[in-house]
Parts: C-alpha cells; structure tokens; sequence
C-alpha cells in the first residue's frame, strides 16, 4: 500500500473552486480521507523511503512517479503542507525549506549564476540585503539596490545581466506597500523574473502571483505559523519555474524535519482567524500610537498618513500586526525606557506570532552599524518596532499607555 | 487582564534561562535532588512536570479557579473527581450526559458501591427528589449531548447548598470562553480537552479545574495515587491550542448560529437543536449564562427517516463522518448509528434520539462552504 498523505490535482478535490480562507486553511492539500482513517495526517519520521523490489526502483525512475525517496528529497507531511500553501497563496507549486532565509538563499542560488544581477528596493530584511552583497557577490552575482517603491530607477538599473527584481512588500521595518502591478509589469516588460518577500502581508492580505509576480516567498516562521516555536520558509511559483529549486534544496539539504512540519500545518489551521485578530488589532493599536502625543511617527500602511495607505487600500484587505513608530523628542536610551516598561509584549526579535513582541531596530538588529549606515538604512535611534500578538487589543494599548507615561 | 490574553501568558512565562518566549518540553521522569528527604519542586514527573504545571496554571485562569489537573483523557479526568466518593455513596447526574460518562456511572462505580441516579436537569424539582442522605456528588453537563439540553447551573448550586453535596460540571461543550462554572459557584470543573482545549484534533486531555484549595490538594492525591496524567508533549500542544482558544470557539459559534437559523428556516429539517435559537426550551437559561456564544454543536432532525439521515450524513464534502468535536475541522455523525448505537432502540427514543437525529460539530471553514455542503447533502 502506498502512503500518499496529499491530494492528487487531478483527482476530483472537495475543494475545486476557490474556497474562503478559513476553509483552504483547514482543509487545502489534505486527502479527505487520509492513512489509518485518522483525522490528522502522520508524523512521518523516516529518513528513507523503502521499495518493495529492484522492479519498483526503476519503475520510479523510468516512470517517475510520485513517491517519496529519501528524507533530504521531501516528506509525505511536507507536501501536504506545500499544497496547502500553494492553494492559500493561489499558485501551482510551494517548497518548503527550514527557514526564511534558507528559502530565500535557496531561490537565488537557483536563479543566479556568475555574471548575473538582481536588483532590491533598499528597504529589506537586513539578512536578505546581507546574504546578496556579502555572500552572492563572492560568486560574481552584482547586487544592485534601489529606493524602495522607485519604479523609474528600479527599470533604469536593469541590463541585459539582470536576472531578478526583489523587494518585500509591505517592507520591514518601514512598510512601504509595493504596487505589485507596476513592479510586475517592469520584470514582463523587460524579460526578468520578480520576487515578492510577502512574510509581512501574508496571502490572507494580498497574493502577489494575482498580480503577476513569479516567485512569492514566506518566513514562514511568523504569520503562517504563527506560535512563535518553530522555523520555516517557504517559495511559491510555477511548477516549471520550481522544479530546479526543488532539484538546488535537494542537493543543499535546508529541509525542515517532519515534527515541525507537523507543527507548522497545525498552526497554518487557525491562520485565517490570527490573521484577521492581528489586522484589526494592529490597527487598532497603530491609531492609538498615532493619537498619542509622545508619538512622533506611526509607520502603518493601515493609517491615512502612510505614504503608501492608496496603494495598500487599493491592494489590500487587512494590514497585519506589524507596527513602526518613532518617539518624540527621544534619545536612544528614552526610547529604551518605553520598551523595558511594557509588560505584555515580550522584548524579542521575530513577528507574526500569538505572543506580541517588541524590539527597538537600533539595539536588536543594528547596534553593530555605523551611525552612517543607521541613517542610509533609516533607522532612527528612537524607533520602535512592534509586532501584536492576538492579545485583547484593549490590554495591548492599555500596557502601552502605562509604558509611555513611565 | 482579558480572557485571550491570559490564554497567551499565563503559565507561559518567559523561560529563565534560555529567554525562549515559548517554555521547553520538558521530558524528564525524574528530577535530580540536593538532598536526601528534602524535595524540590519537581521530583518524579507523575507528580509533577514543568510543562504540564505551566498549562495547568493557565486552565486555572481561564476557569476563574485557583489550580487545575491536567490528565490523559477527559474520561481519566471524571474517573478522578468520581473518585472522591466511597462505597455506599450515591451520584445526581444529569441524563442528557456524555455517554462514556454513563457508562462510567453505571459500569465501573458501581463496581465500588457508589450509586447513580439519572435525572433530567429540565425539572429541576424532580432533579432536587433525587438527592437522597447518601448523595455526595451533583454531576451536570451543559449543553448537554447530544440534545443541547441546557442546565441552569447556578439553580444547582442553590439545590447543592441546601444538602450540602458537591457539585461538578462537564464543561466540555461550553468552554471556558462561554460558561465559567467556578463562577457560579460550582465546586468543580472537568474537561475533555481533547475537544475546544486542544482545538485540533491531534491530542488527547482531560482537565479539572478547582477554587476550594483543600479539594484540589484531594483531587491531586488521587491523580498521583493513579497515574493518569497528561505527557509533555500533550501538555505543550495542549498549551499551544489554548492560544486560539477563544479566537476558535467565537468564530466557531458565529458560524453554527447561522448554520442553525439557515437549517431552522429549512423544509427538509424537521427540528433544529440549538440553544441559540429563541425556539430552544433551554434559550433563556443559555443566554444568561453563555456569555457572547451558545456553543458550536448543533443538533437537527431531517424529514425521511433512518435511510435518508445516513444518506445525508454519509453525502457531506467538508464535514468528515467521525465522532468527536470542537477542533477545526467539521464534524457530522448519526447518534442512532454512531454515538448512541449502544442504546437499545426504545432506550434511545426514551433520551429522545431519533433515528432522524444528526449531530454537527462546527469547525472553522467558513460559513458559506459549510453551508453549501449542507445544503447539497440534504438532497442526497
Ligand atoms: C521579511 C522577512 N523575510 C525573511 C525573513 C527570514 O526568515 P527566517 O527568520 O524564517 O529565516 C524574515 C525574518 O526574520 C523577515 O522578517
Ligand atoms: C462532553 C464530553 N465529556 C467527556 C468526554 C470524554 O473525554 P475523552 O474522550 O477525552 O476521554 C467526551 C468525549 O467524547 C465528551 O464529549
């Protein structure tokens, strides 16, 4: 008997059009009826996959079909969950690696070769700019980076070398709001391939693919998760554009074990409903921040005064949990203060899960910047980043209100 | 704090020596002491586990209690407070109860001398005739299964009061999001946690949750004397599910009371069981004391007899056939044919299961997947 935990595509699926979120969230890429009859799906540990004779081997290969083969090539478990995040985000195919940044490492190492160029909107993860400019240039990939959300410089710095244009959308910390159509149009319009880092949005907010980008990746790690106890990433494209990074993470190894695997489709269960807590109360505390007078900026694509809060409307449906703001008139250590007197949100990096954490840009992931480097990379001294968790709005804002007047 | 907000931080405190904002599974049997004869706080894991201590103190905040017991199975959990009883002594219990809870009653007690009287909650007089000089123990299930009979809990404390006998609410169906019993003055709540505690149908649990300290101190003897305690990986998904507790159980009955007014207005429903319809003979107790929900188990009777029911059970795309409730996933069963088989025909009539019953647990998808698939099995 063989052991086949996801839906086959072609065999006719209870969940043939589009379903609400909450349903894909639950259900998308489980077979109905599953192993043993269980309502779950197995943890399936093993690390290879055994073959009945020498007949079955070369039926596999001659005819490839789709079974598993060895633990570092996938996981029973994994492509249920692959599934389910292909259909959540509207694409054909998702691979799972162990974390973000191996997924990221894993697509570019993929899709670039000596020669090539890829070129960022400035405003990113420090570790993606990182992993580009310290470790892809060792290979002779020329990293270019542009103004976040400057369409214009963005088409200008494309050659007949570049390969691939990135950007986050919303942008961490800033959460700039990419126009997923312009930027998708410059990568037809000029023959490269786009990539959305859309960790911040999730496809409960926005699907970039709907807008014709080719490669949507996750930290999985935050949202879709969302307990905050395990790693994950994941990248969601076409099958034909997927299929030799399947082959690169099968070679590199940056899979994820089957027990977080488990956990991660567990926690992907309740996604919908976190997703619409954290929108509502992100912004929730983002108005309150924004009507507090020791409040200088609020940066919140849900907010009028956000740069981008057309664009984000236009494209939209919530705006997550994820909050930046600067204090007025505060040095380092004042703005310090605010963060030590909170209670409720833990003082960690990361984002996205039940628990909301808070962090100050400057001391978590910059403190080894020059001051220089601080202000091209716009991270003031007084900023505070703050991710809510699905606590009680009312408790958040009310902690948050006992931190700014200690 | 809010209720949510305790489900995320109470008992889930940062751990001490490594910062993780998620404590560790701890798998530990045993604890390695300074001292001979001096004890530290944890020894041997039956007595006590930092993992499930950590998820006990937050069922204790949800509960409004002052200490929980976490078990491995619900049934281990009323195995317990059943426990507290000696031979001669008799039980109240409701008669719209969980049937492995009657069958616990009936088959295993009695074994021990302990007697059981089954009387409806509805007639809260004759409910009170029951309790004899031997009564120690009230046991109350509301909504109860698979009628969604609801009891007014805090009439029953009154009763409980006036002979001066404990009483013990399975809280399953309810939730501590709706109903928080302690509240009421109920002695003792137990829980499947396998339902809306877990959440996901993935672990197995029982919960008790106590105010009175001196009964909690019986309660833990008893489970360390035997043994039926909840592993550390349970514990710590258990905990995790707690986390989306509410978020799950008010999204969960928004959903059912509109699957319960679409199936209400329905021709091929007979009768719609639901306490948060004005028709439900227990509407009036439940909306006083279901705070913002009634509960996401629902009960109807479709016109066509046994047949047609199985049909219509067996025709459904997203809500899976199995026993079981309260995870994310929608259940449907036939009591007739699945929970109450046991039942000899006239015995089931006379709890009032009709071959016609089917009972649905709402789960998470949203209302309008459900509702189609419902609407395209009841033509089956
Ligand atoms: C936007 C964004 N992309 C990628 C990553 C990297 O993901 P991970 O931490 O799962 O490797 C992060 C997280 O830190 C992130 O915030
Ligand atoms: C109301 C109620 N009480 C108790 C139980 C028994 O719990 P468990 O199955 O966790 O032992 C159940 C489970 O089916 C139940 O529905």
């Amino acid at each position: 008997m063989q052991t086949r935990l996801s839906s086959d595509p072609h065999e006719k699926s209870p969940l043939q059009k589009r379903r609400g979120e909450s349903t894909l969230a639950v259900h998308a890429g489980e077979a109905h009826q599953k192993v043993a009859d269980s309502i779950t799906d197995p943890i399936i540990c093993a690390s290879t996959y055994t073959f009945a004779n020498t007949q079955a081997i070369i039926d596999f290969i001659e005819e490839k079909q789709p079974r598993e083969e060895y633990g570092r090539y996938g996981n029973p478990g994994e492509k249920v969950v692959e599934r389910k995040l292909a259909e959540l985000e509207g694409g054909e195919e998702a691979l799972l690696f162990s974390s973000g940044m191996a997924a990221i490492v894993g697509l570019l190492m993929t899709k670039l070769n000596a020669g090539d160029e890829v070129v960022f909107f400035d405003e990113c993860y420090h570790r993606s700019r990182e992993f580009c400019s310290k470790h892809l240039s060792r290979y002779g990939v020329v990293t270019r980076q542009v103004k976040a959300c400057d369409y214009d410089a963005m088409e200008a710095v494309i050659n007949d070398r570049t390969k691939l244009l990135v950007s986050e959308s919303p942008t961490n910390p800033h959460l700039s709001i990419v126009d997923l159509e312009r930027f998708a149009a410059i990568g037809k319009r000029k023959g490269v391939e786009t990539l959305i880092d859309a960790t911040l949005a999730t496809p409960f907010n926005v699907r970039p693919l709907e807008y014709g980008v080719d490669y949507v990746l996750h930290s999985a790690t935050k949202y879709l998760a969302g307990h905050n106890d395990l790693l994950a990433g994941v990248v969601i494209g076409s099958k034909e554009q997927m299929e030799p990074v399947r082959n690169l993470r099968g070679i590199m190894g940056a899979i994820n074990s089957a027990h977080n695997i488990y956990l991660l489709e567990r926690g992907i269960k309740t996604f919908g409903l976190r997703m619409q807590q954290q929108n509502a109360t992100g912004q929730a505390v983002a108005e309150f921040l924004a009507n507090h007078p020791r409040i200088e900026r609020v940066y919140y694509p849900g907010l009028e005064s956000h740069p981008y809060h057309e664009v984000a409307r236009r494209t939209m449906r919530g705006y997550g949990g994820l909050i930046t703001f600067l204090v007025k008139d505060a040095d380092w250590r004042a703005t310090a203060n605010i963060v030590d007197a909170t209670t409720i949100p833990r003082i960690a990096p990361s984002l996205g899960g039940v628990e909301s954490l808070i962090e100050q840009p400057l001391v978590m992931s910059y403190y080894e910047c020059t001051p220089e480097d601080r202000r091209r990379f716009g991270i003031p001294d007084n900023m505070i980043r703050y991710s809510c968790g699905i606590e009680n709005a009312e408790d958040l804002i009310a902690d948050l209100e006992q931190a700014l007047r200690a | 704090m809010k209720f949510r907000t305790r489900a995320i931080h109470v008992g889930n405190d940062r751990d001490e020596q490594t910062g993780a904002v998620v404590p560790p599974i701890h798998v530990a049997t045993t604890y390695v002491q300074h001292h001979a004869g001096e004890w530290r706080e944890f020894d041997y894991a039956r007595s006590g586990n930092p993992t499930r201590k950590n998820l006990e103190q937050t069922l204790a905040s949800l509960e409004s209690g002052t200490a929980a017991l976490a078990f491995s199975s619900g049934m281990a959990a009323t195995h317990c407070v059943t426990m507290l009883l000696e031979s001669g002594e008799h039980i109240v219990a409701g008669s719209d109860i969980y049937g492995g809870t009657y069958r616990l009653l009936h088959k295993i007690l009695n074994r021990s001398g302990v007697s059981v009287s089954l009387t409806s909650t509805v007639d809260l007089d004759a409910f009170e005739r029951a309790i004899t000089p031997q009564t120690k123990l009230l046991w109350l299930e509301s909504p109860g299964n698979p009628l969604m009979s609801i009891t007014d809990l805090k009439a029953c404390v009154a009763i409980a009061k006036r002979h001066g006998v404990l009483t013990a609410v399975d809280n399953t169906f309810a939730t501590p999001v709706l109903t928080r019993p302690l509240e009421l003055g109920i002695d003792i709540v137990m829980h499947s946690a396998t339902k809306y505690l877990g959440g996901h149908s993935d672990t197995l649990g029982g919960a008790i949750v106590v105010a009175d300290k001196d009964l909690y101190e019986r309660l833990y003897f008893i489970q360390n004397a035997t043994g039926a305690v909840l592993s550390p990986f349970d514990s710590f998904l258990m905990s995790r599910g707690l986390k989306t507790l509410e978020l799950r159980v008010r999204e969960q009955c928004r959903t059912a009371q509109r699957l319960a007014e679409f199936l209400d207005s329905d021709s091929r429903i007979q009768r719609v069981l639901y306490p948060g319809l004005s028709n439900h003979p227990g509407h009036a107790i439940a909306a006083q004391q279901m705070d913002g929900g009634f509960g996401a188990m629902l009960s109807f009777e479709v016109a066509g007899g046994f047949e047609k029911t199985k049909r219509v059970v067996e025709s459904t795309k997203l809500f899976q056939l199995a026993v079981s409730l309260g995870a994310v996933e929608s259940l449907i069963e036939q009591p007739a044919a699945m929970s109450h088989a046991s039942y000899d025909a006239a015995d089931r009539l006379s709890h009032g299961i009709r071959d016609e019953l089917i009972r649905i647990s709402v789960g998470l998808e949203d209302f309008d997947d459900l509702r189609a698939d419902l609407d395209q099995a009841l033509n089956a």
